[in-house]
């Protein structure tokens, strides 16, 4: 921040504008040190600055040992060009840790990300029951609790949940793993839906930050977990539309609740919050479809040793068109 | 300088040794405990490589004896080392391929997914400690991880031998009791040695993540099944 020596001028500026030295009537130069360039009190800058005031320090420190040694007779030359070696290394060294130094001290910082996750267990509990109870009052803007302990939790659950389900209906991924799959369509749903909401919402005028996108959309997994688990491992399709609408339904109600408050005018809430409720419900239906296949093969396979169980079987085979008919249209329907 | 004097009050008796001031003094002092530990890192390199290969062998094995008999000891924190993790994951990963489809692409991606969920699991979860407000440093948690799959590469060799020695239903039961059982002891004893260094009321936070990662991993052996007809 720049003041001139003794200037008792009201500036237009705080950083000691341009007309200081023109009103003093010393010169038309404007001196560059006493501008205070934004940019130079950035993040970044700031970090720089202070590891440039310690690469200062250390460099003095350096030529000063550097003029003792050369200057240490009883060396003798050999003694020099060694130390001289010594130091050039020593130097390259040094300039090196700096520069990885102040690169993870800046990036590297876990501190960042310290502020969300601090929780309690009992209010995490709390947010995962609330995640389930659409709220009634939309006319005031709701506090959407900004932590991502919950919601990266909900995120892993659901790869597992999602492991478990792709296992037991035989799924043979091709080109990757199983793993990679369900990480990344967890991770990409959480993080492609929260960005997509977050730039609608930005468009529409919304007040939600990222972060609290993120978190919402976290909390809001907590319902299609919980159907999951249950539709994974009880094969019933009337079930499954019955938890599909009732508790995917009331965890949208409930993120869409939210949303509502906090946007104003009919267009922008009718755009923002069907986007959402679209997506999260087809995602419910999508997971539990694509990897749900008929659970006889696993029930044979239990029996017999020969059969390996989980394998795709060709759709000509007898059984299979046995167990098809058995169970309904509903299932053919997703092939 | 009339601090410089008083500060030299206590040493004017040395003054009194007989060191004449323009001779240079010369030579380095050494602190004790230093050329000791020279000595014994310069033994170390001209020691047989048995030893030394058995030094690291008798470490690992015995935080192996630490992981079976969880006690709250800080055997497994003070030296950590991630040879026994590697060898685990490892083993675990060997014993786990083959187990699944009918193509030969299946062999590949098998070692490689047990050793991404294995280690960025681990990372994952030291990662969620440290932010809540662990202690313990980074590889102190990663080795204690890494150490508590012990159990459930014992129970992948139990379920190996039972499957290749009664198929069927009660082989099945018999896996789960011992895949169950085993999943159990492993989060009993990475929480003996975690639940330490967190503070008390978030010990829940700290605990389900590494529950969820036993279950992956309980989950990943216990659906393990040979193909004996492979075509080639």
């Amino acid at each position: 921040m720049a003041t001139g020596p003794g200037s008792g001028t009201t500036n237009a500026e705080p950083w000691g504008s341009f007309d200081d030295n023109l009103i003093q009537g010393r010169s038309a130069v404007i001196d560059m040190e006493n501008l205070d360039d934004t940019s130079g009190s950035s993040f970044e800058d700031v970090g720089e600055m202070h590891q440039r005031m310690r690469e200062e320090e250390e460099v003095t420190a350096e030529a000063a040992e550097a003029e003792e040694g050369d200057d240490g007779e009883f060396l003798g030359m050999k003694g020099l060009k060694g130390q001289l070696g010594r130091q050039v290394a020593d130097e390259v060294w040094q300039a090196g840790k700096r520069q990885a130094s102040r690169a993870f001290s800046l990036y590297g910082n876990i501190d960042i990300l310290r502020p969300y996750f601090d929780v309690e267990p009992a209010q995490v509990r709390s947010r995962l029951l609330e995640s389930m109870f659409p709220i009634r009052m939309i006319n005031y803007p709701q506090k959407i609790a900004g932590e991502l302990y919950g919601p990266l939790m909900l995120v892993f659950t659901l790869v597992a949940i999602l492991l478990h389900g792709m296992k037991t209906s035989g799924t043979v991924i091709r080109e990757g793993t199983l793993m990679g799959t369900a990480i990344g369509t967890c991770f990409g749903y959480w993080l492609g839906v929260s960005s997509f909401i977050y730039f609608l919402a930005y468009l529409v005028n919304a007040q939600v930050t990222m972060l609290q996108m993120l978190s919402l959309l976290g909390y809001g997994l907590f319902g299609p977990c919980v159907v999951l688990l249950v539709t994974y491992n009880v094969h019933f399709h009337s079930l499954f539309y019955l938890l599909w609408l009732l508790v995917g339904g009331l965890s949208t109600l409930r993120m869409v609740a939210v949303l509502l408050s906090r946007t104003v005018g009919r267009t922008p809430r009718l755009l923002l919050c069907g986007s959402l409720a679209l997506l999260h419900m087809s995602f419910l239906f999508y997971l539990h479809f694509s990897y749900h296949r008929i659970l006889e093969g696993l029930l044979d396979s239990l029996e017999g040793p020969n059969l390996a169980p989980i394998q795709r079987v060709p759709r000509d085979v007898p059984e299979m068109a046995l167990n098809s008919t058995l169970l309904g249209p509903g299932l053919l329907a997703t092939h | 300088m009339a601090a410089e004097e008083e500060a030299s009050r206590p040493f004017a008796g040395l003054s009194d040794v007989s060191i004449s001031e323009d001779i240079p003094v010369e030579g380095d002092i050494s602190v004790p405990v230093g050329p000791s530990r020279t000595d014994e890192e310069f033994s170390t390199l001209d020691e047989p490589v048995k030893e030394t290969i058995l030094r690291d062998l008798r470490a690992v094995g015995n935080k192996f004896i630490h992981v079976l008999y969880p006690r709250r000891s800080s055997a497994l924190l003070r030296d950590w080392d991630l040879w026994g993790p590697l060898l685990l994951c490892v083993t675990l990963a060997l014993l786990l391929q083959d187990g699944t489809a009918d193509s030969d692409l299946e062999g590949g991606p098998q070692f490689a997914e047990v050793f991404v969920v294995v280690w960025f699991g681990s990372i994952i979860i030291t990662l969620n400690s440290k932010l809540l407000g662990g202690t313990l440093s980074f590889f102190q948690s990663l080795c204690v991880l890494g150490y508590c799959i012990l159990p459930l590469t014992v129970a992948m060799v139990v379920c190996r031998v039972v499957l290749l020695a009664a198929p069927g239903t009660v082989s099945f039961v018999v896996r789960l009791v011992v895949v169950t059982a085993s999943f159990g002891w492993s989060t009993f004893a990475s929480t003996a040695f975690l639940s330490d260094s967190q503070p008390a009321n978030r010990r829940a936070l700290v605990v389900y993540p590494v529950f969820l990662f036993y279950f992956v991993i309980g989950w990943m052996v216990l659906t393990y099944f040979p193909v004996k007809n492979r075509q080639p």
